[in-house]
């Protein structure tokens, strides 16, 4: 029964990652960059939500709501100031750009808030569900993080295979050039992803809260590399592989905490990842691309 | 025996046969072209031939020894020496130092000299400077062998290319369309070149072309590819009337 | 002789690496003689002569092997570590302080070059992208080991341990690393004077080494990894070669870091610091050393002149980086270089 909780844990904490790395993996495949910003996205989503429910008393679901509000216009806006204008840039000149808007929205966040953690109330609230003659427990914030993956998941897979938008994105991410040429309006696509990305990030922000209630200006930080780590094992730029990269991760996660050592969880999880890329260099679900010559 | 025997040579990608059942020989000293329409297969069995690509069957030795299944850099070492349809130079450094890494096997010095600047290290790189200009030289680039690669014009850049891959003192020289880009002009200047490089060197040379005025003018012997297999074989004239490479070029 | 060209064109590269160099150094004695320098820019001079070397070093793998590497910090931490276990066991053998600094930073940087050999062999088979997350999460491993090691000395020699019970020594014996609260009462025996000899030997190194059969052997597999093959480069050897070079001398300055504080632990060698390193080699321009250099002393001295305005000192940094990122890359800079090149023509055509 212990090893069931623990596997509950980890597609939890797994699914976390997963929307993280939907976010991460969208904007790999669009804009071909490693926008390390991502994971203090997460975090801003999370203080948003914190201090609206805290402060302003509104209810949970409306400032999960504003959280998402907050996150997309700062994606986008990240995107326009930041990344737009380096679009012919090396790629390395772009990843340290992201890594300067990571440093800047963390010292940001650290003026505004403080150093100190604050405790964050789940926005799920305090239930949960007995199985097994109360020898199991899954929490709400549990059951809510799963389902939220799932659907975020199904709805993304929709939303890139069935509608014009989508299909725009996916053109794009194939060849910007031709896009381009086909009247498909470029700039728009990339903000659009950014957008869906950071409103992803806003709810894994609140979700990684509501189960881990430690809110910090760096909390984003390790779960974004996390996250970056489980979209490269599914494969980046591949929706289902990173929801199964996420989810992996999060098992291993957990289930080396409990059987290994907590100190050497986050080694067993990176060793596992250098393992799949070894044998697929491709990652899980990723495609293959070779050199002509 | 021949300097270059290719026996079967044939593979796969998946369910395509890029290249089947093809058989060459090529004597000391030759120059010969290999022909075809695109996507017959000529880059690929280049591609075989350098180690880029394992062949699925069929063998392939220089001068009797197997070069099936070894690393590009060792087949190099044997021999063979090659240029890219696709020009591919090291952008970034200087004329010179492109031959100057092609003369990396040639002269050699040791890592603990490389790091120290000691022992024959001076006069090693001042022995590369001299080869490395005088096959400059035989190109006319070495006014311009201080600039960087990516500076140079594009017919330059296509002998740079040939440049780099005979300062491996190569005994198989393969071209992959040498004069592709080129008007007429540079086209017959490259020719001379090639003539003069393999009488200077001595160097066996296989090239792809689809300049026929080129492959005409130089070339002693032709093979022609077709949906990777082999469609002819013989003297530039008995090949290029041929009716078959004829429809095979030029369709129904 | 007449000198060839190359040769010379060379040692203008070294001349102003060795130059910004020793010219630092002897304004910063000055300075220190005069007494006109803060005591916290001072506590700063060995961190900023260990990230200059880190900064040189990476620029091998990054600006002139062309793969980039997101846990230059995992070698230094082997290095700190590696380097602290043999001065203290050292610390009777050889009494002379900077004798046994210089012996525990080889001893440093040949433990950084076994964990780059382990390392490298299988990630530099991956490419890009792939390459960078894999020397993070191999950054991440080292931290995390590093992290659970228990290192002891006594009169048997050295003990080894991941977990800390059942780890006894003998009467007299003494704890090195304690897990995770690292090393504490470390010797300090790095000096600024340390610091400087250890960069120019790197310089030398580096310098001559990028400037010979092996570093263009290197740069050739940057270019075109292709192409180098089809002339007989063998991409394996030379990439291995460059990054384990690389992770050796990170290992010296990461005994040379260590030997600066009283206490270090593994945490210090994260993946935040591999990341400020890369960012001191892409400000100071891909390739090139002495921009390194600068980019390194600058950005290290940076948040100490941004003190008056402590709290948003960070922030600033952060701001800085952003912009200047923007500013070097996307055509500003470009752009005004050919105005003013045009506004010169246009006077001199009148």
């Amino acid at each position: 029964m212990t090893f069931l909780s623990y596997l509950i844990n980890g597609i939890s904490l797994g699914s976390v990652y997963a929307i993280i790395a939907l976010g991460y993996t969208m904007v790999y495949g669009i804009a071909k960059m490693l926008n390390f910003a991502h994971g203090d996205v997460i975090m801003v989503g999370a203080y948003i939500s914190f201090c609206t429910t805290s402060y302003l008393g509104l209810s949970p679901l409306v400032s999960v709501l504003l959280a998402i509000v907050v996150c997309t216009v700062l994606g986008i806006g990240i995107e326009r100031l930041a990344y737009k204008p380096l679009r012919q840039a090396p790629a390395l000149a772009v990843l340290i750009t992201a890594i300067g808007v990571s440093y800047f929205l963390q010292n940001a966040a650290l003026l505004i808030w403080g150093s100190s953690s604050k405790t964050f109330s789940s926005v799920v609230g305090d239930w949960s569900v007995k199985l097994f003659d109360g020898q199991l427990t899954i929490t709400g914030v549990t059951i809510v993080t799963v389902l939220a993956c799932v659907i975020i998941m199904v709805a993304l897979t929709l939303f890139t295979t069935k509608t014009k938008m989508g299909t725009a994105m996916r053109a794009v991410s194939e060849d910007k050039g031709a896009a381009q040429l086909m009247g498909i309006s470029v700039n728009g696509t990339i903000s659009l992803t950014f957008a869906i990305g950071s409103g992803l990030a806003a709810i894994a922000g609140v979700l990684l809260c509501s189960a881990y209630p430690m809110l910090m200006p760096t909390t984003g930080s390790m779960p974004g590399i996390k996250a970056f780590t489980a979209a490269v094992f599914g494969g980046i730029g591949s929706i289902p592989g990173a929801m199964i990269g996420g989810i992996l991760l999060g098992i291993i996660e957990i289930f080396a905490k409990a059987y290994i050592s907590t100190q050497l969880s986050d080694a067993v999880v990176f060793a596992v990842l250098i393992v799949v890329l070894l044998v697929k260099p491709d990652g899980l679900l990723g495609k293959h691309k070779s050199e002509k010559v | 025996m021949a300097m270059l025997e290719v026996t079967k040579l044939g593979i796969s990608f998946g369910g395509l046969r890029a290249v089947d059942d093809l058989s060459m020989s090529i004597e000391k000293g030759g120059l010969v072209g290999l022909i075809g329409p695109n996507g017959a297969g000529k880059t690929t069995a280049f591609n075989m031939l350098t180690g880029v690509y394992r062949p699925t069957d069929g063998g392939i030795r220089l001068d009797g020894e197997n070069l099936v299944g070894k690393k590009p850099h060792d087949i190099c070492k044997l021999g063979v020496a090659r240029t890219f349809q696709n020009i591919r130079l090291f952008p970034k450094l200087s004329v010179l130092d492109n031959v100057k890494v092609g003369l990396h096997n040639q002269v050699r010095y040791s890592l603990l000299e490389s790091m120290l600047h000691l022992g024959s290290y001076r006069a090693k790189e001042q022995e590369m400077d001299r080869k490395a200009l005088e096959i400059l030289k035989v190109f006319d680039l070495d006014h311009e062998a201080y600039g960087l690669a990516a500076n140079l014009p594009y017919g330059k850049q296509r002998k740079l290319e040939i440049a780099r891959a005979l300062a491996t003192e190569p005994k198989l020289l393969l071209l992959d369309e040498p004069a592709a880009g080129m008007n007429p002009n540079e086209t017959g200047e490259l020719m001379e070149t090639i003539g003069l490089v393999r009488e200077k060197y001595g160097v066996t040379i296989l090239l792809i072309e689809h300049d026929m005025k080129l492959v005409q003018g130089i070339c002693e012997y032709l093979y022609v590819l077709n949906f990777g297999r082999l469609l002819a074989q013989g003297s530039p004239k008995e090949v290029l009337n041929d009716p078959a490479v004829i429809k095979a070029y030029l369709g129904d | 002789m007449k000198q060839s060209r190359t040769l010379l064109a060379d040692k203008r590269d070294s001349v102003i690496s060795f130059g910004i160099v020793i010219i630092a150094f002897v304004l910063v004695q000055i300075l220190i003689l005069t007494g006109n320098i803060s005591s916290s820019l001072k506590g700063q001079l060995v961190p900023i002569c260990a990230y200059i070397i880190m900064a040189v070093s990476l620029n091998l793998t990054v600006g002139i092997l062309g793969e980039l590497s997101l846990g230059h910090a995992g070698f230094m931490s082997v290095g700190a570590f590696s380097g602290i276990v043999a001065t203290t066991s050292l610390a009777e053998a050889i009494p002379f302080a900077p004798l046994r600094l210089a012996v525990a930073m080889v001893i440093g940087g040949l433990c950084a070059a076994v964990a780059g050999v382990i390392v490298g062999v299988p990630v530099l088979r991956l490419k890009g992208d792939y390459l960078a997350i894999v020397t993070l999460a191999f950054g991440e491993i080292i931290k995390n080991i590093v992290g659970v090691l228990y290192v002891g000395v006594d009169g048997k020699g050295l003990h080894f341990g991941l977990i800390e019970q059942g780890f006894t020594l003998e009467e007299g014996g003494k704890m090195i690393i304690n897990g995770p609260m690292g090393v504490s009462g470390v010797t300090k025996i790095s000096t600024f004077t340390s610091g400087f000899v250890l960069i120019l030997v790197t310089l030398f190194i580096l310098l001559n080494l990028i400037h010979s059969r092996t570093g263009r052997a290197i740069m050739s597999v940057r270019d075109n990894q292709i192409a180098a093959e089809s002339i007989g480069i063998s991409v394996t050897r030379y990439k291995l070669l460059a990054f384990v070079i690389s992770a050796a001398f990170a290992g010296m300055a990461g005994t040379l870091y260590a030997m600066n504080f009283s206490t270090v632990t593994a945490a210090k060698f994260d993946f935040n610091t591999s990341i400020l390193i890369l960012v001191f080699v892409v400000l100071g321009g891909l390739g090139n050393i002495w921009g390194s250099i600068i980019a390194a002393a600058l950005l290290t001295v940076l948040p100490e002149l941004l003190r008056a305005v402590n709290d948003y000192r960070m922030l600033i940094y952060a701001i800085l980086l952003i912009v200047m990122m923007i500013f070097n890359n996307s055509g500003i800079k470009t752009r005004l270089l050919e105005k003013r090149a045009a506004r010169k023509a246009s006077k001199e055509g009148v």
